[in-house]
């Protein structure tokens, strides 16, 4: 099986997996008042690990299958969640991230963009419901706790996806050096 | 090389946008019913039984969290209603310490009725200042010679005598008790007219005695010892500062070897729960 196909897989195993968690557990109990939500933190992440493309092609396969199951107005999620992959992908591209708390900053930007970006979209298809200090509260406490649990959900997601990444060339050095390689210091 | 990947990004995006607001649209348009509301329904039908088997198959990371979002919640709210309950048993306190407090100054009001006190120029005060160690025992009140009250005034309650002021500025006097070291009160008992000086009880406060009983005064246990109203001086009887007939206290022992020495009595007043006082601004005349 080629690498393109073997990523492939495990993004789609990891998009069904996530969304079914998201709705058959994480969604039946309440933190601080809020749902926790783990699928941006998920496509977040995958854009991150994997770059724009499939960081899109995840985000808008895992907002149908929410807007499926859910039985919502089809593409709303998918159209969010396609912009959030895409954004956390060029993020890997255009800063490069390698600090250790990156995904703290996209888990939390990665659910403000889903949860205003979902809210403002439903506004525009006419649900009734006023803007209130109670939708605002929620939004930012949902923010709040994404922001705590995607440090967590970033390590499940890159373990997950790791057999299929292509491998980190620091990984490879560092590996090679506590093996019994040179040190880059020694080779002159 | 760049332009190509540059290229096949825009294009997944725009497709992948473009396919939203399609989904979107058509959604939308056809709210009830229409093709795609079919399909979502298919595939509600197909998953359903997945989502329903993960959801039991996670049901113990599910009750392991309500597990502890129960006990968090549970904790808060035992918090919460701790501090309430810290809140109504002040309250409580309150009520009862108001309670107390009318209920003593009702029986106060209508000691001077009872006693026939009217003419003895009562005053009523509260106590402000209370006993601070075990030997002196005196408390203050909130008036002094303003109102008429004047150093050896007798002080009484609403169950009987509680001792006279010792010493009294314009707003302020203070009461030395009648279980106080320096007190003396001329006294009577009420059932077999025996005399004697009612004192303290060296070492409890909540005893008094009676001494100096006249040869062959008779005093028995439960009699009621009143004020006598006189008192006996080198020249004969005088007016005591206490008017007569004010109960002090109920005999709870004799000492059959001694009675002159060993008559114990209670007093009458609660003398280490006195709040409200009637001064006795009057000194009797003969």
């Amino acid at each position: 099986m080629s690498d393109e196909a073997h990523l492939g897989l495990r993004l789609a195993g990891l998009a069904l997996g996530a969304v079914i968690l998201q709705i058959a557990v994480v969604s039946q109990f309440q933190i601080f008042g809020v749902n926790a939500d783990i699928t941006p933190l998920v496509v977040g992440a995958a854009g991150l690990l994997t770059g724009p493309v499939a960081g899109s092609i995840v985000g808008f396969s895992m907002g149908l299958l929410i807007d499926l199951l859910l039985f919502q107005t089809l593409g709303v999620s998918a159209l969010v969640y396609t912009l959030i992959g895409f954004g956390a992908g060029r993020l890997r591209e255009l800063r490069a991230p390698q600090a250790t708390f990156t995904p703290l900053g996209l888990g939390a930007a990665a659910t403000a963009v889903a949860t205003i970006g979902f809210s403002m979209l439903e506004f525009l298809l006419g649900v009734d419901a006023p803007i209130s200090f109670l939708l605002v509260r929620e939004i930012l406490a949902t923010i709040i706790l994404n922001t705590l649990i995607s440090l967590p959900v970033y390590a499940g997601v890159r373990r997950w996806l790791r057999p299929a990444l292509p491998e980190d060339p620091r990984r490879r050095r560092r590996r090679a050096y506590t093996t019994g390689g040179l040190s880059p210091l020694s080779r002159q | 090389m760049y332009d190509k990947t540059v290229r096949r990004r825009r294009a997944v995006l725009g497709l992948l946008v473009a396919l939203s607001l399609i989904l979107l649209t058509e959604s939308f348009g056809s709210r009830t019913g229409g093709g795609l509301h079919s399909v979502q329904r298919g595939f509600l039908t197909v998953l359903s039984p997945i989502e329903d088997g993960a959801s039991k198959a996670l049901k113990p990371v599910h009750d392991l969290f309500g597990w502890f979002g129960n006990t968090l919640n549970a904790k808060s709210q035992r918090d919460k209603y701790r501090k309430e309950l810290q809140v109504a048993n002040g309250e409580i306190i309150q009520a009862q310490a108001a309670a107390r407090v009318n209920a003593q100054a009702a029986a106060t009001l209508g000691v001077d009725q009872r006693y026939n006190l009217a003419g003895d120029g009562p005053v009523t005060a509260t106590v402000n200042v209370r006993p601070a160690d075990l030997f002196n025992e005196v408390v203050g009140v909130g008036v002094g010679t303003s109102s008429g009250v004047e150093p050896g005034d007798a002080v009484v309650d609403g169950d009987g005598l509680v001792g006279k002021v010792a010493t009294a500025t314009s707003n302020e006097s203070f009461i030395t008790l009648i279980n106080d070291s320096t007190s003396g009160v001329s006294a009577t008992d009420n059932t077999t007219s025996a005399v004697g000086i009612v004192g303290p009880t060296d070492g409890d406060p909540d005893t008094l005695t009676m001494g100096y009983l006249g040869a062959g005064d008779i005093v028995k246990q439960g009699d009621v010892i009143v004020t006598a109203g006189t008192v006996q001086t080198a020249g004969g009887l005088a007016v005591s500062h206490f008017p007569p007939n004010i109960p002090i206290g109920h005999v709870t022992s004799v000492d059959t070897n001694d009675p002159g020495a060993g008559v114990h009595l209670a007093p009458m007043a609660k003398l280490h729960d006195i709040n409200i006082v009637q001064i006795l601004t009057r000194v009797p005349t003969a």
